[in-house]
């Protein structure tokens, strides 16, 4: 059940461009791989949406890239700061799959870092935008790495179960190669938890909600 | 009492915060199904987001047959957001309803506006049903006391002050339109003041029940929309980020008031009108008070 609480900022490490913001968990449940929480950033209205990365013990973990003004102010966060978490939404990943691969891209690596933990030797392929992007590679370090121009679909042995998160046209290119992969996506969300009616994405023909039907959807 | 703003919450989907409310809002329904607008329907701004959802809801008949008896069972009382795009719309979809109160969607930025008026929408709901009718109007419209009398002619039972405000937000990269509408509804603390005039002057002019909302996201946002008129207060993008509002903004409403000597935040209801002259019972349409 998701539960909302105010958490302490135990770090913000540098890893590559991104940063690993870790907070102390409270009463919070880590949930599943693929599973997303609601992160309240300083100073702006709305919380943003992070897939959690690590859960080490009496943490949560989240891998956040600056791109905006909610994410620039989470990777500034310092210990002792607090923010607001709400947790865990949505859907996770199945992680019965036979013969798992993961596959990720960019700071879609995120919930594949927890995955991998869960799923120990599972076979992961990452691809990033430039070396140092790929300094984030050492969350999962048996990973093949690949950096543009060469991407995770040139390396991916698409027999496998693959579990996937990335941009939207590497989740696409996956989805071409393996049919039946499930895909974490994204969409813009306000609450994460089925109110706001702003993280619809088309499924199935249909506009439904990210955050309650996903993020985590099954390509076939 | 307190409500959600309608489009602000899913009862169904987070059905512990629909019960921590004196009454559910729906999303409004509209006769057909809709998807509503691709995405981008939202974004952030500095105090406030904007939203193009556009009005997406099952229809009203799947709305009626599956979504309002399961809204029943929550224990919450009731009121259906009604949108269309004629009276006829409006009106059919009235008639079907019953054991609800009303809310009549006049006045959303996210899709083309039914050709008749306000009133004329208002008009006829009330031929076709006893149920009480509350007009959710627009701050955006030029003289929205004007449209708050002539609604009260009509027969309107309360209004709702005030929905969303066209709005437009930038990429920071590219300059171009965030959403993928471009235009979309204004919401957040940055319409609060909006919200606080249309309701002072909406309660001024008819005395009708209020049911304010605008950006409230504390105690003391409710406690100056009740001075303002407001009998209700709604909460709306605050759930977004805090789906824990009702409970605390309740608890910070009645330690506000005490603060201001109030036993009761009702109390404190029209206090922002006190001394001034309450034109509320002149119902003949020629009296024209300023805003």
């Amino acid at each position: 059940m998701p539960r909302r609480e105010a958490l302490s900022v135990v770090a913000a490490e540098a890893v590559g461009p991104y940063t690993l913001l870790r907070l102390a968990r409270g009463r919070l449940e880590p949930g599943r791989p693929g599973q997303f929480f609601m992160l309240e950033a300083p100073r702006r209205l709305l919380p943003r949406a992070m897939s959690l990365c690590l859960a080490p013990t009496g943490e949560l973990a989240f891998l956040i890239d600056p791109v905006g003004p909610g994410t620039r102010a989470l990777c500034a966060l310092a210990q002792g700061d607090t923010i607001h978490v709400l947790g865990p939404l949505g859907n996770g990943f199945d992680l019965s799959v036979r013969r798992p691969l993961l596959v990720g891209g960019g700071i879609g690596i995120a919930p594949l870092v927890h995955a991998s933990h869960e799923l120990r030797d599972a076979p992961a392929v990452l691809g990033f935008r430039s070396d140092h992007h790929a300094e984030a590679a050492a969350l999962l370090p048996e990973a093949t790495v690949v950096v543009e121009p060469t991407y995770v679909t040139d390396e991916m042995d698409a027999d496998r179960d693959v579990l996937a998160c990335g941009p939207e046209p590497m989740l696409e290119a996956v989805r071409r190669l393996a049919p039946s992969a499930q895909l974490a996506w994204e969409a813009p969300m306000a609450c994460g938890y089925g109110a706001c009616y702003g993280c619809a994405v088309a499924i199935d023909g249909e506009l439904r909600r990210l955050c309650l039907e996903g993020p985590v959807l099954r390509a076939a | 009492m307190l409500l959600n703003a309608s489009g602000c919450l899913d009862a169904l989907a987070a059905p512990d915060v629909a019960r921590s409310l004196d009454a559910f809002v729906t999303k409004t329904v509209t006769p057909l199904p809709r998807e509503g607008n691709p995405p981008v329907r939202i974004a952030e701004t500095e105090l406030g987001m904007l939203n193009a959802i556009g009005l997406a809801n099952p229809g009203r008949d799947r709305f009626l047959a599956e979504t309002l008896p399961r809204l029943h069972e929550l224990g919450v009382p009731i009121w259906v957001s009604v949108g269309g795009f004629s009276a006829t719309d409006y009106a059919e979809t009235c008639a079907l309803l019953d054991d609800v109160t009303i809310e009549l969607n006049l006045s959303c930025p996210n899709v083309d506006e039914a050709p008749e008026s306000a009133a004329e929408i208002v008009a006829a709901c009330r031929a076709a049903t006893a149920l009480p009718l509350f007009a959710k109007l627009s701050a955006a419209a030029p003289d929205v006391a004007a449209t708050a009398r002539a609604v009260q002619l009509a027969g309107a039972d309360g209004l709702s002050l005030v929905n969303t405000i066209r709005g437009l937000a930038l990429d920071e990269r590219t300059l171009r339109p965030r959403l993928d509408r471009a235009i979309g509804g204004l919401s957040g603390p940055a319409l609060r003041p909006i919200a606080l005039a249309a309701v002072f002057a909406c309660y001024r002019a008819t005395g009708l029940e209020i049911v304010g909302m605008g950006g409230v996201s504390t105690g003391r946002d409710a406690l100056e929309l009740i001075a303002a008129g407001a009998a209700h207060v709604a909460l709306g993008t605050v759930l977004f980020s805090d789906p824990d509002a009702p409970a605390r903004v309740r608890e910070e409403l009645a330690r506000e008031a005490r603060t201001l000597g109030y036993d009761d935040p009702r109390e404190a209801f029209a206090a922002a009108h006190q001394g001034a002259l309450v034109e509320a019972r002149s119902l003949d349409p020629r009296s024209r008070v300023p805003a």
